[in-house]
């Protein structure tokens, strides 16, 4: 007889079952011992049909392929650079994927990018040994200057995005700052100091209540009455 | 003098008043306190990071490094000497050891998950203390784990079994003491940790064991609950 014995949006602690029998799936997060599906870490229970999958809710970044990171340049190698991901792997970044135009052979490649920089990349290529290729070539992608760099929860990064990137369109439309979103939790932002200051205490906010609902409509509030400007409501 | 009734007026299978609580410091990936009465310890989880130095990399998976440390001023006998001693290395190797089945890190290979376990008040029974702040705090770090960790020290006071020994049973100065430290995985009830100080008999072990996976049980639920207390907003959504 299968039964599953957590309701969706449950919060699990591991080892806690969540279904018992051969009927339901354990999807990411959860294991099979036995006859029983149990919860492989802390999180979220999220209930598609017959699958079991956990969300989870805190922990470092781990690198996947496709994402979109900012990265520090810690090193300047003989073949390129290699970065701090703010996880437990750097990543490399090599000449030919540096940037779009030719660098000479012998060239000083701190001319491209030196030391302390950040740099907005994605990851292209992840190995089992977690050695981690980027590239700033592409659409989007490229040194950053100025402003300011903020750490974040990686597990808070779709909620600052927001749906289709409304969340941070509205404190972009807000403030006038320029924000980009690294998925591993790192963010950009520049503009007027003042309007700096209001963004950072934006993102700090969403973080601290992303859990709550009607967040969108509290940091409209906030934002409309630190800036006092009065926002066109987007109701997509 | 027989041992006939325990000096904190608890019966001989009850524990001391257990607090706990996750997400007690900010800058950690994850933390957690557990108090056993006046035995108060904190854990705080650190990564999966970069692991220096580099010849301790495990290039096959991530390795956990745990850190005992009792605070000078945290006895409730003698000042402790700051820093590390023989005591602490020991305690240290054996609650990674207590940890480690329950983790997985694979998927962390050449990098380091650190867990710190702090002492600023003690009266027995720390080690068990740290074990259960350590395992909430690895939970809370988001690691991927089978299971939970719960501890206790159990034992023989003069010719009774006892759960949870303070400091006053330990010294008992009129008969045998027995403190045996025990840490159970909550689900499978596989043992990770029986250590044994003291005299005692087969049957009597067997039988101390068998207190301690009840006393385990009873942890497992409030670490269970400080844990879901954490996110349970999160439920709102």
């Amino acid at each position: 007889m299968s039964k599953i014995l957590v309701k969706d949006k449950d919060i699990v602690v591991p080892g806690e079952i969540l279904a018992e029998g051969m009927d339901n799936l354990p999807g990411t997060g959860t294991y099979r011992e036995g006859e029983n599906i149990h919860a492989g870490q802390l999180g979220l229970v999220s209930i598609n049909g017959r699958a079991i999958k956990l969300i989870s809710l805190s922990g470092v970044y781990q690198p996947k392929v496709d994402d979109t990171i900012i990265g520090k340049v810690i090193d300047v190698t003989m073949f390129g650079w290699r970065l701090d991901t703010n996880c437990a792997y750097s990543a490399m970044l090599s000449m030919k994927e540096a940037s779009s135009d030719f660098i000479p052979k012998g060239a000083d490649l701190n001319k491209y990018f030196s030391l302390g920089e950040y740099v907005v990349c994605k990851i292209t290529q992840v190995t089992s040994q977690k050695l981690v290729d980027i590239s700033a070539k592409g659409p989007g992608l490229h040194k950053l200057r100025g402003g300011r760099v903020i750490k974040v929860n990686t597990n808070k990064v779709p909620r600052i995005i927001g749906k289709q990137g409304s969340m941070v369109s509205m404190i972009k439309q807000a403030t006038g700052c320029k924000i980009i979103v690294g998925q591993n939790g790192l963010v950009w932002l520049e503009g007027e100091p003042k309007s700096e200051l209001i963004t950072v205490r934006a993102i700090k906010k969403i973080e601290d209540e992303s859990h709550l609902s009607g967040l969108t409509d509290r940091v409209k509030v906030f934002l409309e009455k630190e800036t006092g400007t009065k926002l066109e409501s987007n109701s997509r | 003098m027989t041992y006939n009734k325990r000096d904190d007026g608890r019966k001989f299978d009850d524990m001391r008043k257990i607090e706990a609580k996750v997400g007690v410091i900010d800058r950690a990936d994850g933390s957690a306190m557990f108090k056993f009465g006046n035995t108060w310890a904190y854990a705080a989880v650190y990564g999966p990071r970069n692991l220096f130095p580099r010849f301790l990399q495990d290039p096959q998976k991530g390795i956990l490094r745990c850190n005992y440390n009792m605070m000078p001023f945290s006895s409730s006998s003698e000042r402790v000497r700051p820093g590390g001693s023989r005591r602490s290395k020991e305690i240290s190797m054996v609650t990674e050891k207590a940890l480690l089945p329950v983790l997985n890190l694979d998927e962390y290979p050449n990098s380091v998950v650190d867990v710190f376990i702090e002492l600023p008040q003690t009266e027995a029974g720390s080690r068990t203390a740290g074990i259960n702040a350590a395992a909430m705090a690895l939970a809370d770090a988001g690691l991927i784990m089978k299971d939970m960790v719960s501890s206790v020290s159990v034992g023989k006071v003069d010719d009774k079994l006892v759960v949870d020994l303070d400091y006053a049973e330990e010294a008992w100065p009129e008969g045998d003491v027995a403190d045996t430290p025990v840490a159970i995985m909550a689900n499978s009830g596989k043992v990770t940790l029986l250590q044994m100080d003291g005299i005692i008999s087969k049957d009597e072990l067997k039988e101390l064991v068998k207190l301690a996976k009840k006393a385990c049980q009873k942890i497992y639920e409030i670490q269970k609950k400080a844990l879901k207390d954490k996110y349970k907003v999160e439920k709102n959504e």
